[in-house]
């Protein structure tokens, strides 16, 4: 179960009319691809997508899930937007309720295992492994972790284990955090078990009908087995307009710790379809991503260029994201910046600057000839 | 909206003429422009003018042509009621018309009345809507496409004269003498009802080669004219004229409007990431597709998927197919690399722009 409803609030303009895991990542890509790649070499092959905030563009790039192996007579890729039946239903209130609103979807399939994650993560995880120690546990719930900076510890759900892994103390976002094991929102239930939580957190007026705020915190306070897996591998929240930068930037080392090429772990895609990209004589392209249908005549540093992006003569791109379909001018200047799909820069005009915050040019928005354009959304 | 052409692309006895790259697949699964295949130009074009019912007539040497094609679904050909069709050889009998005639239910079982029929190696982005409209307007029995010759080595493609409105005054088939500059793209519209009666006839010691026996003889009786495609044609069938015309889309213009207009040039999607470039990498002029990882020098060169450039290897002039590898300090000037080869550290592989060197699939050097 995929919950692919989160609106993105803290990344501003570029989630405005979009919703979050639809939104353009590492040059080819949009942030979902991540999740239903893992599910489709994991082996999983049906999945509920919940959708809720700004659907479309996500619902048509799902399509019927043939890029990711899961157009099946069975199973299969299943969008799940909220509805309303005869008793019930209408708007998913949280990740919890938006499962319990679906019961009805997982029971068809009679499953032994409910896997939620999100859509919102950039990472490659085997779920497999998640599971095999979900069984030699005998657990109920196995929650994936990762380690973080201790610094950061509070703007995640924390968890403390004993020696055996089993989960003994849950925090939503602590002040003072006693451990470093962040939640990745990649939680495996044992179906019976979290039907039985979900029933009752529903059934509880108090709650906000949120995995990590009610359900799990209810589920430990029973004793219900909660087990920790560590994963170690690169994980990261795209959250924010800095951390969407950065996991560009951590693209563009030169062994970046995300390996995009592994070809036994491909990340699928919908590709569109455009010509292999030219490199004009005097371009220059060093430290960076190009995807197809770019057409580079500027010079371009430690950037990520997605599908149909031009830039034109003189023009100097640095540090930045280049989201499809972007024209760059004529001597434009462009630094620490992410500039949206389909944005045009005239020419002449300077977007961002060389240090401090990142600057971001909206989906289709223009940069006036000439202009300046800098901090346009954080500092 | 469904056009009323079928669109039959027919390899029989294609010309054999690409030496090592044709040995191990057939020419119009040849790879081209950084992330094509030969067939990928005359089958999009087809999808783009609204075709929904296309026949690949093959011959020989088809596995990677059928691992290429699929179900067809990257040119949106996985239609309930029709679709892309691959009809393999029935005889060995070597005659085009024969197996068109063996394959004569495909035919009679569509309703389409008009039948394109084109090779798989001529790189073209045709409107066949366009050449119909043409035909129907010509009155015409056949309507050969044609194209200026862009290249003055000669072309196996049949020399086209026409008369001042566009009448075909003379069909010269391969070998023949011909000052034309206007040479067939081998592209035919016809009536389906012609074209089967061709097929039937061929079994009774009738004509066994559509446009050999079929078309050239009867120009001046039939009504044949040529419609003039003005956009960029390379017809593939030489070592030359494939290193020639790989090497023109690097001219900015051919880029521009062979792979969008009318429509865009389809092909196998491979989930490749974008292309990296590292910190030494200096490329220039160079078409680049998906996969490749680059640290050294590309200059003038068509670089296929999944292909790697060392630190301080120099590629020039060349082009790399898929998966190559140009190891440390290697240098790749004029040459053709087919796919999986490597080219190890340190190593010189030179042809010149007439010679280009070729360097089979999977060969190391």
């Amino acid at each position: 179960m995929l919950l692919a409803g989160g609106e993105g609030k803290r990344l501003g303009v570029l989630t405005k009319q979009l919703a979050k895991p639809a939104l353009h990542f590492g040059g080819k890509y949009r942030i979902i691809d991540f999740a239903l790649s893992n599910c489709a070499h994991s082996g999983i092959d049906t999945v509920g997508v919940l959708t809720q905030y700004q659907p479309f563009v996500l619902n048509r790039y799902l399509g019927i899930g043939s890029p990711w192996g899961l157009d099946r007579t069975e199973g299969g890729l299943s969008i799940l937007p909220p509805f309303v039946g005869d008793q019930s239903g209408g708007w998913y209130k949280g990740t919890a309720n938006a499962i319990y609103q679906n019961i009805g979807f997982i029971e068809r399939y009679d499953p032994d295992y409910v896997l939620v994650i999100s859509g919102d993560h950039i990472y490659k995880m085997d779920y497999t492994r998640l599971l095999e120690e979900h069984k030699r546990h005998g657990a109920d719930v196995t929650i994936a972790v990762i380690r973080v900076d201790w610094n950061e510890a509070g703007r995640f759900g924390i968890m403390k284990t004993a020696a055996d892994g089993r989960i003994v103390e849950f925090a939503e976002k602590p002040k003072r955090p006693t451990s470093n094991l962040a939640s990745m929102g990649v939680y495996l239930f044992t179906w019976p078990v979290l039907r039985e939580y979900l029933e009752r957190d529903e059934a509880n007026p108090a709650s906000s009908h949120d995995f990590g705020k009610d359900v799990i915190p209810a589920m430990l306070a029973e004793g219900v087995r909660l087990y920790a897996h560590l994963f170690e591998g690169y994980w990261k929240d795209v959250g924010t307009i800095e951390s969407l930068w950065e996991a560009h930037m951590e693209l563009l080392v030169e062994h970046p710790p995300l390996d995009l090429n592994d070809r036994d772990w491909r990340i699928y895609s919908v590709n569109p379809v455009r010509p292999p990209h030219y490199i004009a004589p005097g371009a220059g392209v060093r430290q960076s991503l190009v995807n197809e249908g770019c057409w580079i005549e500027g010079d371009v540093e430690r950037s990520v260029l997605a599908y149909g992006v031009r830039t034109a003569p003189g023009s100097v791109v640095r540090e930045s994201v280049v989201m499809p379909e972007a024209t760059i001018g004529r001597d434009v200047r462009v630094f620490r910046a992410i500039v949206g799909e389909g944005a045009v820069i005239e020419d002449g005009a300077t977007v961002g600057r060389p240090d401090g915050g990142i600057t971001v040019i909206g989906h289709n928005e223009t940069v006036g000839a000439g202009e300046i354009r800098t901090g346009g959304m954080t500092a | 909206m469904s056009s009323p052409l079928i669109g039959v692309i027919n390899l029989i006895g294609e010309p054999d003429a690409l030496g090592p790259i044709t040995s191990s697949r057939c020419l119009a699964s040849v790879p081209f422009g950084a992330r094509y295949r030969l067939i990928d130009f005359v089958l999009s074009g087809m999808v783009n003018s609204g075709i929904s019912k296309v026949a690949v007539f093959t011959d020989a040497n088809y596995r990677s042509l059928l691992d290429h094609l699929g179900s067809g679904r990257h040119w949106n050909l996985h239609l309930r009621e029709s679709g892309l069709f691959v009809l393999p050889p029935v005889s060995p009998k070597s005659g085009d018309l024969y197996h068109f005639n063996h394959h004569c239910d495909f035919f009679l079982r569509s309703k389409e009345p008009f039948v394109a029929v084109t090779r798989g190696h001529v790189v073209c982005n045709v409107d066949f809507a366009a050449v119909l409209a043409f035909h129907e307007e010509k009155n015409a029995d056949i309507t050969i496409v044609c194209t200026e010759r862009r290249d003055p080595r000669p072309y196996t493609a049949p020399a086209v004269e026409t008369d001042e409105t566009s009448r075909v005054v003379s069909l010269t088939v391969s070998g023949g003498q011909s000052d034309s500059r206007l040479v067939s793209m081998e592209i035919y519209v016809l009536r389906k009802s012609l074209l089967l009666e061709l097929a039937r006839a061929s079994q009774e010691a009738g004509p066994a080669r559509l446009v050999h026996d079929g078309i050239a003889p009867m120009v001046g009786e039939w009504k044949v004219y040529a419609y003039r495609h003005n956009g960029y044609t390379g017809i593939i069938d030489s070592i030359d004229h494939y290193f020639l015309h790989n090497m023109d889309l690097l001219e900015p213009d051919v880029w521009n409007e062979l792979f969008f207009h009318p429509g865009p040039i389809f092909t196998k999607i491979k989930d490749e990431p974008p292309t990296r470039f590292q910190a030494g990498a200096e490329v220039s002029r160079s078409l680049i597709a998906n996969g490749c990882v680059i640290e050294g020098t590309v200059e003038n060169s068509i670089l296929f998927r999944g292909v790697r450039v060392h630190k301080k290897a120099v590629v020039r002039n060349s082009i790399v197919m898929q998966n190559g590898e140009i190891g440390e300090s290697a240098v790749v000037d004029c040459a053709i690399l087919d796919k999986e080869a490597k080219v190890q550290q340190g190593r010189h592989v030179c042809g010149t722009e007439r010679r280009p060197l070729i360097v089979g699939k999977r060969q190391i050097i």
